[in-house]
């Protein structure tokens, strides 16, 4: 645990950098900025990961592998979207989510 | 002191994270997103483990971001600026995200957390053993799934990536 923070303190900023993430999913109308949304939820999802595991359970490790594997996933996600997004660029010339009408060619 | 270093990295997290989702240059959003990850990676710091903020500084600061600025400008142009939805549309979602904050925050402060008051710090040693341990608890068939996994990924990416063979005409929408 930190000195003198208490997990409240923590949570809070964990829980408005998550709706701050939602809020960029939802308004953004470009494939790239929806994956940097998607990054800030993820981020916030593995600082609670660790600061539950350090406060309530410092003795234990399951909190700290976890966000280990979290992190692995959403490398292993964006680089599989940059991918896609760049052979979508090659088909439509356009990045817009408005534009993909249908992934199947 | 702690408190003072907690607050400023709070701060930035939440002011570029704010910058990243609101600003109209895709390249501009990417760079405030790398801003928020390391002084994420400051709070690990905090919370003594050493291991993870490596991690976060060489996986996401270090790879995501770079592959992130490398697909920009493969499929951007510097000076253009992206449309966004429309005003409505955006106060509406602020709104929705105001009253999930204040539902989250008001479930979060009204539950009593059991607080253990003892500093750990998490070596790479513990980490590693439990990462790699078969006894009850060890986390060695998830290990080998998520090596498995970026193997995939690493294949699927090539493939995906990699042109078919004939290129079809563009059809430029505007």
């Amino acid at each position: 645990m930190i000195t003198d923070i208490s997990l409240y303190e923590v949570l809070t900023v964990t829980t408005l950098l998550f709706f701050i993430g939602v809020y960029g999913f939802i308004t953004r109308k470009n494939l790239i900025s929806m994956l940097i949304s998607v990054e800030l939820i993820l981020n916030a999802s593995v600082l609670n990961f660790v600061f539950f595991n350090q406060y309530l359970y410092p003795e234990m490790l399951q909190g700290a592998i976890f966000s280990i594997f979290i992190i692995a996933v959403a490398a292993a996600e964006t680089a599989l979207a940059v991918a896609i997004i760049i052979n979508l660029y090659r088909k439509i010339s356009s990045v817009e989510v408005a534009d993909v009408e249908n992934m199947k060619y | 002191m702690e408190r003072i270093l907690f607050y400023l990295l709070s701060i930035i997290i939440l002011i570029f994270a704010i910058s990243a989702v609101s600003s109209r240059k895709m390249l501009r959003s990417v760079i405030y997103l790398l801003f928020v990850l390391c002084a994420i990676a400051g709070l690990y710091f905090m919370a003594d483990y050493n291991f993870l903020a490596a991690v976060q500084l060489t996986v996401y600061a270090g790879g995501i971001v770079v592959l992130m600025i490398f697909s920009v400008m493969l499929v951007h142009h510097i000076d253009m600026e992206m449309e966004v939805a429309g005003k409505t549309k955006q106060a509406l979602t602020a709104a929705l995200c105001l009253s999930g904050v204040v539902v989250f925050l008001i479930a979060i402060y009204q539950h009593p957390f059991a607080i253990v008051p003892t500093q750990n710090t998490i070596t790479v040693a513990e980490v590693g053993t439990l990462l790699l341990g078969y006894q009850a608890g060890g986390f060695i068939l998830p290990f080998e799934v998520i090596s498995v996994l970026l193997l995939a990924v690493m294949i699927g990416g090539i493939v995906i990536a990699k042109a078919g063979k004939k290129p079809q005409e563009k059809t430029p929408k505007s």
